[in-house]
Formats: C-alpha cells, structure tokens, sequence
C-alpha cells in the first residue's frame, strides 16, 4: 500500500476526532485541571482538595445529591407503569394502534413547555386541585408547587408522567418481537392472563426492563435540570427544595463565577457516569444479542 | 378475484361471538386512563389558550364557553416567538448538518476501512454516549468567555453538534456495516473512489438512518434549555425553549397568554410527529438506547 492510502482512513475521521476532542476531550481533562484550582476568571492558583473539602462541607451540595437520589424512587413506578401499559397495547384491543401513538406524545413534547403547563396546571387554585375538589378529595389539593415540602414530588410527577412514555414504546417494541408460539402454548395450556404475563412475558422482558432502569438511573442523576429549571422558576425552588446537581454546577458557574467549585461537581458527577457506563454497555450488547437472535 | 373464496370462508363461518369478557372492558378502563393521562395538559394547554383571562378564573377545567383567539395575536405579533424558533432552527440545522457530515466520513471509515485504533475510536465515542452533558459546560464557557464565542451561533452549534455526534457515529456505523460486502468491491471494480461510494452509493441507502439520526438530533438541540441559557445569553440569540422559560415567568398570571405561547411552541412538534410518526418513534427508541 502506498502512503496515501494508508493515510486515508485518518483523513476521513479526522474532522470526528477534532470535533469530539473539542467538546468532550477537553473539557473532560479540563475540569480535572479545574476543579484543584481556585479560579478567578480564566485561571488562578492551585489549592489541593480545597474545592472538594468546600462541597463536601456544603449543606446545599448534599441536599442536591439527595434529592437527586430521592428521584431514583420515581423509576419502579415508572416501571411498573410502562409494563401495566405495554401488555395491554399488546393484547391489540380495539384501538391499541391509536392509543399507541396518543401515549408517546408525553415524549415528543419538549420539556420546558411541559413543565410550563404542569406548572400552572398544578398551582394551588389551579385545575387539578379544582377537580380534586370537585370529587371531593380535599385533601389531596395541596400547594403542589409553591409548598417545599411538596415541589420535589411534583418534578417527580410529571418526570415520571413524561419518561414513562419511552417505557412504554420501548416495552411494547420488545413485545411485538416476542416468540409467540410460547404465549399460545400458555393459552392452550389454560393459563389464564395473570399466569401468561407473570410466566411466560415478563421472564423474557428482563433485559429491556433492566436496560431501561440503567438509562432511567441517568436521566435521574443528570438530565433533569430542565423539569426543575422550568416547575422552580429559574432556581429550582421554593427555596433550595428542588436543588438538583446539574443547578448546583450551572449556579456554581455562570451565577457565582466559581469554575473551581463547578469543576470539581463536574468530576464527581463524571465519574459516577463512568460507574453507569459499564452494565449500560453489558445491557445494550445483551439487547442486541436477543434482538438478533 | 380473492374477493371470492373469502367471502365463501366468512358465510361458513359462525359469527363472532358477541359477548365481551368482563377482563376486556378492563384493560380498555386502563388504556382510556392511560390515554387520558398522556393528553391531559396538551387538551388544558389548548383550551386555556382559547379562554379569556376573565373566564379562566372562574372556569378552570372546562370547555371554553367563548373562543378567544386574541392570545395567538399577542404570542405572534407582539412577542419575538418566530424570532426564537429561528434562532433554534438555525442551530438545529447547523448542528444536524455539522455532526452528520463529520460522522458519515468517521463512520465510514471505521465501518469500512483497516486502521490502527478504529476499535478505540468507536468504542471511546460510544461510552461518550453516556456522559452528561452538564458536566462539560464549565471548562466550555471558560473558554468561550474568554474568546468571545458566548452567544454566537457557531460556538452553541460546535458544542450541539459535538454532544450529538457519537449517537451519529454509532448508529451510522453500525447501519454501514450492515450493508453487503460485494457492493463495495464492485463500485471498486468500477474504478470508484471511496469519496464516491460513500457519497453515490453509501449515502442514498442510508436514507432510513439518516432520517432517525436528523429527527433524534434536531429534537435534541430544539428541545434543549441547559447549553442555550448557558451559552446564548444575548436576548438576540435566545432559543425557542429559553425563550419559554422567560416568557412563561414573565405572564405569571396571564395563564391563557402562557398557553397560547405552548401552543405555538408546541405546534411544530406536534405536526411533524402527526405527519412522521413511524420516524420519530423509532429514532426516539434508538436515542434512548443510546
């Protein structure tokens, strides 16, 4: 092979490995540079573990991790849900095509604008707790929005509301690609709907409902700050009631300047990533495999 | 002609049997809930647009009883929403096009060609895949700030376009690696350069994963608010959903102006989901699985 051709390859990824260099590599070094630093402005001082000793000592960066892990609570139900829902479209009902389409648009929507609408909806003299009223459950009309002891529940409502609906799509894909001569066999066999899910459908659905637990895992510990964004008014509130890590990282820097103590979230944050990646990478390869099998 | 021998089938066999089991209607209850559920605060959102402010107060929940139309007026005509649709559009655009050519030359290469590090090239931006988003915004907007790249619209769409980029190379390459060997060797036959198979023969049968890969990733730099507060903070420059979250603080208290304006932000979703819905289901499932 002559020198060109042996450059080649190179020439064609050059241009992705800039890319990715750019806006994954270097931050990636960066905020490791960063976070033992104490920078004003562009650059500043190495301080040791200074950054981490100040967030470890901070009431407000564990009260975002916690809240960050009370959301975990949010993906059994999610779960559960998206299973209950899933079976029944694949029973193919009257209609199921239709209810099908209806109940992925959760999904579609953007989340800024659902939150926005949850928002109002759920205000204390809003429509859902008119309607609780109106069936006389009074009780259940809290301050969903404006209480702190309530708001994070209420972001945990509407995420549920929203990333089941993936649940549910990706339930039912995994469904229709079932060997159906096993749940026919189940039929003639006499068992009745209970037994066929319970027996027959859910042991050959664990690898999807364990993939879909690991993403679920992620989006909880880092991509909810839109829903808080959005439902607690630009600060995740009332008050620090809905702080999440990604607020804390994104007040740290643009509304504190303090990169140093943003970075060194950043580290922690990444690296519990890095502990997500591995069973998310054993779980897809194992998806793959039943997928083509 | 096969009209026929099935309609001959059907008058031998017995009618359905007409009775609905009581499990049915159950798991229809279930579905209408769940139905139900997944429209609610779209069907609010849609009627409270059209309700004035005054009715809003006393009728919350139910049909509007006038239909006001002056909301859409104000959203549209007195308020920079097309002005922020298109700031997302251009960066939508911009990012698709961007991260797709980079990642069609990437993955082809690693798809097709022999070089040293290609298993590590692809695994390393697959494993990207999981790494939030968050957690590179602050060396960035160091780095931006300092050289003056906050709040143009190359610098937010460099870092769309890079964020989304490994879930393009993954899915690319492996669609690339499925296609068959013997077309490769006999455009090569033919005197055709790797430039031209990717482009005449690679591409245009790629179409399906194309389309997934534009839907998934334009939805993604449409739907974001976290890079575009952070790094579009010129009120020139705002996105469609940083926009919304101004605009929706700043009518608090006119709810049925604040839905008019979801509606309207909303709208372009919502038809492009109508009119391809087989696209964005699957793209959707294939970006979560990223």
């Amino acid at each position: 092979m002559d020198q060109t051709s042996r450059l080649k390859p190179y020439l064609y990824v050059a241009p992705l490995v800039a890319l990715l260099l750019f806006v994954f590599g270097y931050p990636l070094v960066q905020i490791f540079e960063y976070s033992f630093k104490q920078i004003r402005g562009i650059d500043g001082p190495w301080i040791g573990f200074r950054n981490y000793e100040l967030i470890f000592g901070q009431d407000l960066f564990w009260e975002a991790v916690r809240h960050n892990l009370m959301l975990l609570i949010a993906i059994p139900i999610m779960i559960a849900w998206s299973l209950l829902v899933a079976i029944l479209l694949y029973d193919r009902l009257k209609g199921w095509k239709v209810y099908r389409i209806v109940i992925f648009v959760p999904y579609i929507l953007a989340v800024p604008i659902i939150a926005a609408i949850m928002k109002k909806m759920f205000q204390f003299n809003g429509p859902v707790n008119e309607a609780l009223r109106w069936l006389g459950a009074d009780f259940l009309a809290l301050d969903w929005i404006g209480s702190s002891d309530y708001a994070l529940w209420t972001v945990m409502l509407l995420i549920i509301w929203r990333e089941a609906a993936l649940g549910i799509v990706l339930f039912l894909a995994r469904l229709l690609n079932l060997d159906e001569s096993l749940t026919e066999a189940a039929k003639l066999d006499g068992a009745n709907w209970w037994q066929r899910v319970w027996y027959v459908i859910l042991p050959q659905m664990r690898v999807v409902i364990e993939f879909y637990a690991v993403i679920s895992v992620i989006t909880m510990l880092s991509s909810v700050f839109a829903y808080v964004y959005i439902m607690g008014g630009g600060r995740g509130g009332p008050g620090t009631s809905t702080m999440v890590v990604e607020l804390y990282i994104f007040g740290a820097i643009v509304r504190q300047s303090l990169p140093g103590i943003a970075s060194a979230v950043s580290v922690l944050l990444f690296l519990v990533s890095l502990l997500l990646i591995v069973p998310l990478f054993a779980m897809r390869r194992r998806a793959n495999e039943e997928e083509t099998a | 002609m096969s009209t026929a021998p099935q309609a001959a089938a059907k008058a031998t066999l017995p009618p359905p049997p007409a009775l609905v089991g009581i499990d049915t209607v159950l798991k229809q209850i279930v579905l209408l809930v769940a139905v139900f559920i997944a429209l609610v605060p779209t069907i609010f959102m849609i009627m409270t647009a059209l309700k004035s402010d005054d009715e809003y107060t006393f009728n919350k929940v139910g049909f509007p009883h006038a239909l006001v139309f002056d909301h859409f007026d104000v959203v549209l005509f007195e308020s920079p929403f097309f002005a922020w649709m298109l700031n997302s559009a251009i960066l939508a655009g911009g990012a698709v096009v961007l991260s797709s050519a980079v990642s069609c030359l990437g993955a082809y290469a690693i798809a097709r060609m022999q070089f040293k590090g290609r298993h590590f090239l692809f695994s390393a931006s697959v494993a990207l895949m999981a790494i939030p988003p968050v957690v590179m915004i602050v060396p960035l907007f160091v780095l931006y700030s300092r050289i003056g790249l906050i709040s143009t619209y190359e610098g937010a769409i460099l870092i769309y376009a890079g964020l989304i980029t490994p879930f393009s190379v993954y899915l690319l390459t492996t669609f690339f690696r499925t296609l068959p060997k013997e077309l490769f060797e006999a455009a090569r036959m033919d005197g055709a350069g790797d430039f031209l198979i990717l482009w005449r023969i690679v591409l245009p049968l790629s179409l399906p994963a194309l389309l997934t890969l534009v839907v998934v990733n334009a939805l993604y730099v449409w739907n974001d608010l976290l890079i575009a507060i952070i790094f579009l903070q010129d009120d020139a420059k705002r996105t469609l959903m940083a926009g919304i979250s101004v605009f929706q603080g700043r009518y608090e208290n006119q709810i049925p102006l604040v839905m008019a304006g979801m509606v309207i932000a909303s709208a372009p979703m919502i038809i492009l989901y109508i009119a391809f819905q087989k696209y964005f289901i699957r793209g959707l499932m294939a970006g979560a699985i990223k």
